[in-house]
Parts: structure tokens; C-alpha cells; sequence
């Protein structure tokens, strides 16, 4: 006989798991989770925005992997995930082992784009004077995301994904309502050999988080998974002060996050990249 | 041993030795005046809003003058949209959109494209000397640069109709509706081939607002369009000013937004039609750099100033504004300079040997000179060609400023004049970071002899192109747009359909 211990729940900031600065939390299904303040995503923006230009200075063959190791850590972790997801949000286990499953795949889906975005989706343009002429992208830089309410490990793992496979570094804000497999899936992320400060997940009120992520001028955009139409007009609205880019638009809903066609997609990360155009002059 | 190292430094210093004396023609070397003929241009006195096909009065009656910046004089009196004549015209693109020409086949819709880019192309001259009058532009830029390059970019866009499915692997495009499209005043017939060309490639329909000091060659293209057999309603060319341009942007009729223009205005769309489902491209404004390392080819690199700055009177949204230029040729750079800039040719727009042209409008020509105060006010070195200015019109002479620290404002924000800021750096990593710091991010370029060096700086910029060895090329194959504060989107290339498709 001996008493199992319990998991201290932790926001994820510059690859470490600090409590929230504030001391304050939220409580969800009897468990004590991270309320994260304004200074805590702060903090996790000047982490993003520190790694972002190493990260983006990996190889794509080097990013490849270590999306890969995520997606080998997730598996070997897989019955504390389904186990997880079945009290935290009331699902059967079947239905939850098909929710960590198709995390697992798609990590690997979005591993393999990571030497293949650029020539699927850059171009070398065929200009009317002597210049070698090409568009390739890169990242937008520090990125925002806003993981759906349902799904919590899935959709928050398909928003992520196509985000730092190009290179960006990301502040992401998870399901408020079911934060758990969030703030356990960046235990996964921490050996998984991700540069500290790629990816911060922050847990704890919406409300509170996403005007701060709105408003913040060290942002580049932001990928917004939810319907609510006051969020978006905030977003949008807020946006305008350094001219961040605002993804509303893909957002699966229910099911729909289990269908390829409709939650996985590179043109999901060309949403979050910029095209950069080179002129290189032909001659002796 | 001592002396050899010696002699080496004497050579050293030799490459980098300023000459001593300006270069000078006097009166040696005059023009004679070359003027293109306007006698084949027959411009309206007064022009109508373009609405389903038709040129019908504006609601309100009221009509606006435009002016020739080159002589004050007005060229044409045009309509005025208001909110009424903008639904109107939003409608009328609705219908055409709905019943017709969404569902027409790419290959038919291709026709119609092709055929504006070969109208426009057998009217080139007639446009060209219109963009001069209206704009003040030199008739060698909108004869050798505007309408040829709006040509090219119909006839590319056009190719597209047909191949939409290559164009998005995986993904059906469907377009995305009405398009509201608010164009700026440098480049008036361009800017409207830019948005038009690929919107209604992708089988969208337009409503476009021209610049109010601009409208003229956007409504000869309305006529060309009409000509062209064009269903009515698919184009629509709406004139006025700011209040027009916010009816067209607040239309809930209107599914997309492409703007260019300054990043002020571009901020202030961006906030006005948060929370609605339009789209929204944004091509704003830019400090674009001239990064010179020692190793650059000089004289290259001194055209490559000028055409990016002094260009079209530097009105260029990507108008290299800031020099960077390694400490060690600063002199021999800032020397060539000034001779270079001796030698550009101010005057009237329509001489074919005219270099300068006149700012597009007196507020404009204010504009650019309060900063250019600013500049001397906060403590930098100014520097002005001294060639004559008409009597007339509106002119600023080319301008550059040493001494400028970061923080300067003439270092920070869009001028949109022929003003160049410059500033030295001493490593290619004070380069990257001086190029980088502002908040725009549309272009920059790079002067160096050494492919690697170009490779690593280029990967460096946060900018949405990168010229090396080269200054201000377009081509309709080629995207063209912001990273930052710039804007989002591109324009040119298959990334250019983007904007204007939905996904399935």
C-alpha cells in the first residue's frame, strides 16, 4: 500500500514551470491549475521573442526532429494523457485514445512538412529581366495562439504545430475550462529538445489573457481558435496597433478536429509565415 | 619588414581618398527641351463615377477638381462618390458577382483579363501622358515603368483564371466576393492593375476608389474596361476622397478589403472593420534600407540610390530612404552622391529628359517639409542640389542628411520625398540591426560583391523583399509586400491569388 503523489499543475515559460507570478489560481475538477496574470504572458513574449530568431536558424531537418521527438514522447506518454483527458473533460477512454492518437500522428504529419513547406510553397519567379527571382517563407516571428475550449491536447497541439514547424516562437493560451493536458503537454515538449522559450503555454482566465496578448506591440500575430464574435472584434480591433496578423477564420469545431481534411493543413502554416521575395542580378 | 607594411597602408588609403573638388558642368552641358506631345490626349472636362458598366452622375452633384502638380492647373473636374453612389456601386458588383461572373468558366473570365492588358497596351501612350499630368511623374516612369508594368500585370493574372487548381494544391479556390480596393496616388494606374488584375482572375468583383489627386487614368481605364465588353457591374470605379474611401470600407456588402496607402490610414481600416467577416490585405508604408558594404560595386550601387530614393520623386511606398553605408567608402559614396545628384534634371513631367518630376500636391510638398525641418532641427547635416525649380507647381529638390541618429525622426518615419537619411555602420551585424530598426519592414537592399554575405543578410531582414545589387524592380510574377508595420499580403506572384480565394 502507498498514497500516489499528485502532479503540481505549472504554467510552461522560457522551458521552465514557474507558478504564476500572481500566486493565483483556478480550480478544475477538484485540481489546482495556474491562474497565469498579465506579467506571466508578458514574461512568456520576451521568452517567445528571445528564442524565436535560434529557432528559425535551426535547419529544417533539425526542426523536423525535434517535432518528431514530441510527437515519440507523446506516445511513451500516451496512457497518462488518455488518463488525464478521461477525468478532465468526462470523455470515454476510447474516445480519449483517439484524441492522443491523432495528437501523436499529427505531430508527426506537421515533423515531415518541416523540409517540405518551402518547396511546395515557395516559388522562383520567372521574372521579365535578367534576376534570379525567388519567394521563400519564414516565420512571422513571435505568434499567438488561442487553443478551442474542446479538444484540449488536440486542438491545441494542431494549432501549435503548423506554427513553430516554420520556425516561429509561440505564446499560447490554453483551454481555460480543461488546462490539464495543456500544462502536461509542455512536459513533453521539455524533452523533446525544443529550445526553451519556442513554445510558453499559459493556463488560467481567458478574459484576462487575450486583451493582454491583443494589445502587446512585440506580437506579430495572433491564431485565434473560437467563435466568440466580442474576442475576434478585440483581437482584430487591438491588432491595429503594430499591425498584427489576425487568423480567425480556421477554426474546427467538434469532430472536426479529428478530420485531417479539415484540422490539418499547410496552408495552415502558411498563415502564419511571410513570403520574403529575393532579386539576384544575372550577369558577369 | 616595416616598410612593406607601410606601403600597403598607403594603398589602402589611396581606394578610399575623397576627391577634393565638385563635380561642375556649369552651363556646359544644356538640354533641349523635349517635351512628349499631348495632342492626341483628349481629356474630359468633367468625369462621372463608373457604376454597372455605366458613367452616371454622382448623387450628391458634386465634383472635385484634380490638378496638374507640375503647373497648378486643373486638369478635369471629377464626381464625388458618396455612401448612396458606393452602394450603388457595391450592388451592382454584387449582382454581376452572383449571377454571372463567379460561376463563369476561368478560361472565358481569362479573355476578358487578356484583353484589358492588350488595350491598355495598344493605349500605352495615351495613359502615360495622362499619369504624367495628373500624377507630375516624368514621362520616362510612366511610359517605361507604370503602364507597361500594369500591362504585364493584367496579362499575368489573366494566364491564372484557368490554372486556379495548380495554384492551390490539395484546396478548391473559390473567390471571395465584392472587393473593396483603396489605391494610393504614386503610381495610380499601377496600383489599380495590381488590385484589379488578380481579383478578377480569381472570378471576384471590384469596387475600386482611386486616390482624389490621381483619378484620371483609373477612369480611362473605366472607358477601356467598358470597351472590353466587360460585364457591367464586374468593375466599378468609385472617385472622391477619404469619406469615399470609408463608405467603400464600411460597405457590409463588401467581402474584402486591399488597401495601400500609409500605415496610419492602413491602421485605421484595420480597427474599423475588426469584428466584421471582411478580408483584409495591407500594403502600407516602409524606411526601406540601402545597405553598402566596402566591397559593394560603387557606382552600381550610386544608381541604385538614386533609383530608390529620387525615383518617381521618391512617392515609393519601398523607397529606399535610409542609406547604410559601411564607414570605410561612406566618403567616397556621400562624394559620388552629390555629383550624381547634381546631374538629375527637374522640371516638366512630360520632357522626356526629366529625371524629377513635382510632388503629387501641396500637402504632400508640406509634409515633406516639415520633416525635412525636423531633421535639421534635431541636429542633422542637410544637403540639396542646387539646380533651379519652376516658377510654378510643386517642387522639392533632392535632398539627403548626414549626421542622422536612429532616434531621428528623418530616420523613423515614411517621408514620401525625394529625402534621404544616412547613417554608417561598421560590421554587417550593426547593418542587419540598424536595417531592422523600425517598425516597417516592406524592402531593403544589399551592395556588396560577395554572394555569401548577400545570402546572410537577405536571410537577416525583416522585410517582404530584398534586392541585391539592384534597387525598385517589379514584376508582376514577383510578390510584393510587408513584414511588420508594412502591411500583410502579397501582390504579384501565385502568393498574390491568396487575397482573393476562399479554400475548400
Amino acid at each position: 500500500m502507498r498514497e500516489p503523489i499528485r502532479k503540481t499543475y505549472k504554467l510552461f515559460i522560457n522551458g521552465q514551470f514557474p507558478r504564476s507570478e500572481s500566486g493565483r489560481y483556478i480550480q478544475v475538477r477538484g485540481v489546482n491549475v495556474c491562474r497565469g496574470s498579465r506579467k506571466d504572458l508578458r514574461e512568456a513574449v520576451v521568452a517567445a521573442r528571445k528564442a524565436q530568431s535560434g529557432w528559425s536558424a535551426k535547419t529544417p531537418y533539425l526542426r523536423g526532429q525535434i517535432l518528431y521527438r514530441c510527437a515519440e514522447m507523446l506516445e511513451t506518454r500516451k496512457s497518462a494523457f488518455v488518463e488525464e483527458l478521461c477525468w478532465q473533460i468526462d470523455q470515454s477512454p476510447a474516445a480519449a485514445r483517439q484524441e492522443v492518437e491523432k495528437t501523436i500522428d499529427r505531430l508527426v504529419w506537421y515533423a515531415g512538412w518541416s523540409d517540405k513547406f518551402a518547396q511546395a510553397f515557395g516559388t522562383v519567379n520567372p521574372v521579365a529581366a535578367p534576376y534570379f527571382n525567388f519567394t521563400l517563407p519564414e516565420p512571422m516571428g513571435v505568434v499567438g495562439i488561442v487553443a478551442p475550449e474542446e479538444a484540449p491536447l488536440l486542438g491545441l497541439v494542431s494549432k501549435l504545430a503548423p506554427a513553430v514547424v516554420i520556425g516561429n516562437a509561440v505564446v499560447a493560451i490554453s483551454s481555460e475550462r480543461s488546462p490539464c493536458s495543456a500544462a502536461s503537454f509542455a512536459e513533453v515538449i521539455a524533452t523533446s529538445d525544443l529550445p526553451g522559450g519556442v513554445v510558453n503555454i499559459v493556463t488560467g482566465l481567458k478574459s484576462e489573457l487575450i486583451p493582454v496578448l491583443a494589445k502587446h506591440m512585440d506580437v506579430n500575430g495572433t491564431d485565434y481558435s473560437g467563435s466568440d464574435a466580442a474576442t475576434i472584434k478585440l483581437l482584430q480591433e487591438e491588432a491595429a496597433a503594430n499591425v498584427k496578423r489576425i487568423v480567425v477564420r480556421e477554426h474546427p469545431v467538434g469532430r472536426e478536429w479529428h478530420d485531417d481534411r479539415q484540422a490539418q493543413s499547410p496552408y495552415w502554416i502558411a498563415s502564419l509565415s511571410e513570403m520574403k521575395t529575393a532579386w539576384h542580378p544575372i550577369g558577369v | 619588414m616595416k616598410e612593406t607594411t607601410q606601403k600597403v597602408e598607403k594603398v589602402v588609403r589611396l581606394e578610399v581618398l575623397t576627391p577634393k573638388t565638385e563635380l561642375s558642368f556649369g552651363k556646359a552641358w544644356p538640354y533641349a527641351p523635349a517635351p512628349e506631345g499631348r495632342e492626341h490626349i483628349r481629356l474630359q472636362s468633367r468625369y462621372q463615377l463608373f457604376i454597372g458598366g455605366k458613367f452616371v452622375d454622382p448623387r450628391s452633384k458634386r465634383y472635385f477638381p484634380t490638378i496638374n502638380p507640375a503647373t497648378e492647373e486643373t486638369l478635369a473636374e471629377v464626381a464625388e462618390a458618396d455612401a448612396g453612389d458606393v452602394d450603388a456601386a457595391v450592388q451592382s458588383a454584387r449582382r454581376v458577382f452572383d449571377r454571372y461572373w463567379a460561376k463563369m468558366p476561368g478560361r472565358e473570365r481569362a479573355k476578358y483579363v487578356y484583353r484589358i492588358a492588350r488595350m491598355l497596351a495598344e493605349r500605352a501612350r495615351e495613359f502615360a501622358v495622362i499619369e504624367s499630368l495628373d500624377n507630375g511623374k516624368p514621362i520616362k516612369l510612366s511610359r517605361d515603368d507604370d503602364i507597361p508594368l500594369a500591362t504585364a500585370h493584367f496579362f499575368y493574372y489573366a494566364g491564372w483564371a484557368d490554372k486556379l487548381e495548380y495554384a492551390f494544391p490539395g484546396r478548391t479556390a473559390r473567390p471571395v466576393g465584392v472587393a473593396g480596393q483603396v489605391i494610393p496616388w504614386n503610381f495610380p494606374l499601377l496600383m489599380a492593375a495590381w488590385k484589379i488584375a488578380p481579383a478578377l482572375a480569381t472570378g471576384n468583383t471590384v469596387v475600386l476608389k482611386p486616390a482624389e489627386t490621381t483619378p484620371l487614368t483609373a477612369l480611362h481605364l473605366a472607358a477601356l474596361i467598358q470597351e472590353a465588353d466587360l460585364p457591367p457591374g464586374v468593375v466599378n470605379i468609385v472617385t472622391g476622397a477619404g469619406a469615399t474611401g470609408g463608405a467603400l470600407v464600411n460597405h457590409p456588402g463588401v467581402n474584402k478589403i486591399a488597401f495601400t496607402g500609409s500605415t496610419e490610414v492602413g491602421k485605421i481600416i484595420q480597427r474599423t472593420i475588426a469584428g466584421t467577416k471582411k478580408r483584409l490585405t495591407l500594403e502600407l508604408g516602409g524606411k526601406s534600407p540601402n545597405i553598402i558594404f566596402n566591397d559593394a560595386p560603387i557606382d552600381a550601387a550610386i544608381e541604385g540610390i538614386i533609383g530608390s530614393i529620387f525615383y518617381n520623386q521618391g512617392h515609393v511606398c519601398c523607397a529606399g530612404s535610409r542609406l547604410i553605408v559601411q564607414e570605410g567608402i561612406a566618403p567616397i559614396v556621400i562624394k559620388k552622391l552629390k555629383d550624381r545628384m547634381q546631374t538629375l534634371r527637374m522640371g516638366d513631367p512630360l520632357d522626356k529628359n526629366t529625371d524629377i518630376g513635382a510632388i503629387n500636391s501641396k500637402p504632400q510638398l508640406e509634409k515633406i517639409s516639415e520633416l525635412v525641418q525636423s531633421g535639421v532641427k534635431e541636429g542633422a547635416v542637410l544637403w540639396q542640389t542646387t539646380c533651379e525649380l519652376p516658377a510654378r507647381g510643386y517642387w522639392f529638390r533632392p535632398t539627403f542628411f548626414t549626421n542622422v541618429a536612429q532616434s531621428h525622426r528623418i530616420a523613423r518615419e515614411e517621408i514620401f520625398g525625394p529625402v534621404l537619411a544616412i547613417m554608417t555602420f561598421r560590421t554587417p551585424e550593426e547593418a542587419v540591426e540598424k536595417a531592422n530598426n523600425t517598425p516597417y519592414g516592406l524592402a531593403a537592399s544589399i551592395w556588396t560583391d560577395k554572394g555569401s554575405k548577400i545570402f546572410r543578410i537577405t536571410n537577416k531582414l525583416k522585410a517582404g523583399v530584398i534586392w541585391n545589387n539592384t534597387a525598385n524592380m517589379f514584376d508582376p510574377s514577383a510578390p510584393f509586400g510587408g513584414y511588420k508595420e508594412s502591411g500583410f499580403g502579397r501582390e504579384g506572384g501565385v502568393h498574390g491569388l491568396y487575397p482573393y480565394v476562399e479554400l475548400r
